[in-house]
């Protein structure tokens, strides 16, 4: 009997214990969770607060009771957000693009394609991964102000249509779609670029689209390169406008409206992130680095 | 034979030409721009060749206050962000409900611009004449004084820059090491069950040499990330920086390329070349160290 009341003590107190973990986990984790949505709900509270009612505020309020668009309609026309935007979409895209076809066509040629000093030339491929960007950037800058091409789509694009990483990443996937394909194409008589294009880039279609996200998304938030190539607002991207509308934006401190154009600006990737999350950070954890 | 390798080196073709004009050309260029002495950018001319730029770079002030930020930006947020992680991955992984929504959510400042967010936190941290601000209304409430995050004292500007960095770098973080949690071997933890073990014990002795190259993996990451911060200043404190006064080394390689302070490629250069001298330096001591602490199984 007595050691019946024990055992059932010892349990109580290992349930108990196991729940105050369990809460003390929760607390931490929504904790963290507030401090990392807080931003993200100030910048849209205060987007639509008006011009007036938030400069009135000595202290600030949590929530607001008469919710404006002005905001938003003030980020449009006093100034070019809707410019920026489209050039940012436009350089993401055209980026985007041309890079897909070099990495595709080089990733092919090493996965597939026998020549001499493949090898050699590959691990040549993969030392260059260590280059720090910012060293070379300073060349970059001289050559393409040399070349005329600064503000200019081409001078913004051209530096970063290829990227070593994921040529490799594409050649490892070309690698593992078997070989037999490929001499079973072969024996039919397919051409090298039919068996590229109906063949392999349809079975490693998942592969391309993680890749196709990365890269939109690294061009949405590019900033320094953009930074360095234009200074003329009509070729800004949304780093450089958002830049821009904070030190000489609407002619007076007006914040409300700031914060609207900061939510329109970072809305798209929220949007795109939502719809690929699993895609996304499978993505980046097999090789996005950041931080 | 012939004519294969040709059609193989057509392929290529495109990304070996770029590689070669934007990457390969550019890192032998930086090293000769960086002996160059007085190289004019409009005439493209240079009188001599020596290691001036070095020197002039090593003794100037906004170098040396770049270098401090940076250092210290390093210091404090590489182990403040790498245990955070940790801690909100063991607690994400010992939950089975909500275990996805925290996910989603402790994710979302990787997908962010970092410009238009450092506004948000610029205005949460900023005291102005019509009003403190959100933090010094918290600050406020605990009975301290406010404080002006934005331009006021240098180690309030520091907490900003620093807060705002770890917030930034933490999803990536949380990310790898939820997955390397993931992989680690259940077989380990019954066996750990079965012989009583305690959850510290396990911790110590199970968990963390387990996940110990992916950690590893982090902070030389994160080293080498922190010592290139710069647009989290920009975001916080304007384009500006060395007025600010925190200004980091890539924000001093760019300020000297270009704006209004520009036009000294051969300053830039040099200073590029000093930054990564020390993250070389710095990575392979961890490297070094890894050896004696990192478990690879």
């Amino acid at each position: 009997m007595e050691k019946h009341i024990d055992y059932e003590k010892i349990e109580k107190s290992a349930r108990l214990g196991r729940n105050i973990r369990k809460v003390l986990v929760y607390a931490l984790l929504t904790f963290w969770a507030v401090i990392v949505l807080f931003p993200f709900y100030w910048m849209i509270l205060t987007s639509v607060k008006s011009y007036g009612s938030y400069n009135a505020e000595h202290v600030p309020t949590f929530y607001t009771l008469a919710p404006t668009m002005e905001n938003y309609l003030d980020a449009f026309t006093a100034v070019p957000l809707a410019r920026y935007l489209g050039n940012t979409v436009l350089f993401a895209v055209i980026t985007t693009a041309i890079m897909v076809v070099v990495i595709t066509l080089a990733a092919f040629a090493f996965a597939r394609l026998k020549f001499r000093g493949r090898n050699l030339l590959f691990t040549l491929f993969l030392s260059l991964m260590m280059i720090p960007n910012e060293l070379v950037i300073i060349t970059n800058f001289v050559t393409v102000t040399n070349m005329d091409l600064r503000n200019t789509f081409t001078g913004l694009i051209l530096p970063s249509v290829t990227s070593v990483f994921y040529i490799y990443l594409l050649k490892e996937n070309f690698e593992q779609v078997p070989d037999e394909l490929y001499r079973a194409a072969k024996v039919d008589g397919t051409s090298d670029l039919k068996y590229l294009c109906r063949v392999l880039i349809p079975i490693c279609k998942p592969t391309l689209i993680t890749i196709v996200i990365l890269k939109i998304i690294e061009c949405w938030n590019s900033y320094v390169w953009p930074r360095l190539i234009t200074d003329d607002p009509n070729y800004y991207l949304v780093s450089n406008g958002i830049q821009e509308i904070r030190e000489n934006g609407f002619g007076r401190e007006n914040i409300p409206a700031m914060m609207a154009a900061v939510v329109v600006i970072s809305l798209p990737l929220i949007i795109l992130f939502l719809l690929f999350r699993k895609k996304i950070m499978e993505g980046v954890s097999r090789g996005g680095t950041k931080g | 034979m012939d004519k294969k390798n040709f059609k193989a080196w057509l392929y290529l073709l495109p990304a070996i030409l770029f590689l070669g004009l934007f990457l390969v050309y550019p890192l032998i260029d930086v090293f000769i721009y960086s002996f160059e002495e007085g190289y004019n950018f409009a005439s493209q001319t240079y009188y001599g060749v020596g290691p001036y730029n070095y020197s002039y770079v090593l003794h100037d002030t906004y170098f040396l206050q770049a270098v401090k930020n940076t250092f210290l930006l390093v210091i404090i947020t590489v182990p403040v962000s790498t245990g955070l992680a940790l801690l909100i991955s063991v607690g994400l992984s010992s939950i089975k409900p909500l275990r996805e929504l925290y996910q989603t959510i402790y994710f979302l400042p990787y997908v962010t611009n970092t410009l238009a967010v450092g506004l948000v936190f610029m205005i949460l941290f900023q005291k102005t004449e019509y009003t403190d601000g959100l933090v010094n209304l918290f600050i406020n409430w605990f009975g301290g004084e406010s404080v002006d995050f934005i331009d006021g004292p240098y180690w309030a500007k520091m907490f900003v820059l620093c807060f705002y960095t770890v917030w930034v770098v933490l999803p990536f973080k949380i990310l790898i090491l939820t997955s390397a949690l993931a992989s680690v071997n259940q077989d380990y933890y019954k066996a750990a069950k079965v012989d009583g073990t305690s959850r510290l014990r396990i911790f110590t002795r199970i968990t963390l040499p387990m996940i110990s190259p992916m950690i590893f993996y982090l902070v030389i990451t994160g080293f080498i990330g922190a010592f290139k911060a710069y647009s989290d200043a920009v975001a916080l404190f304007g384009t500006d920086l060395n007025a600010a006064g925190m200004n980091t080394i890539v924000g001093y390689v760019y300020d000297m390329l270009y704006g209004d302070s520009g036009g000294y490629p051969s300053y830039a250069s040099a200073a590029a070349i000093i930054l990564f001298a020390i993250v070389l330096t710095i990575t392979c001591i961890n490297l070094l160290v890894s050896k004696k602490h990192v478990h690879y199984s």
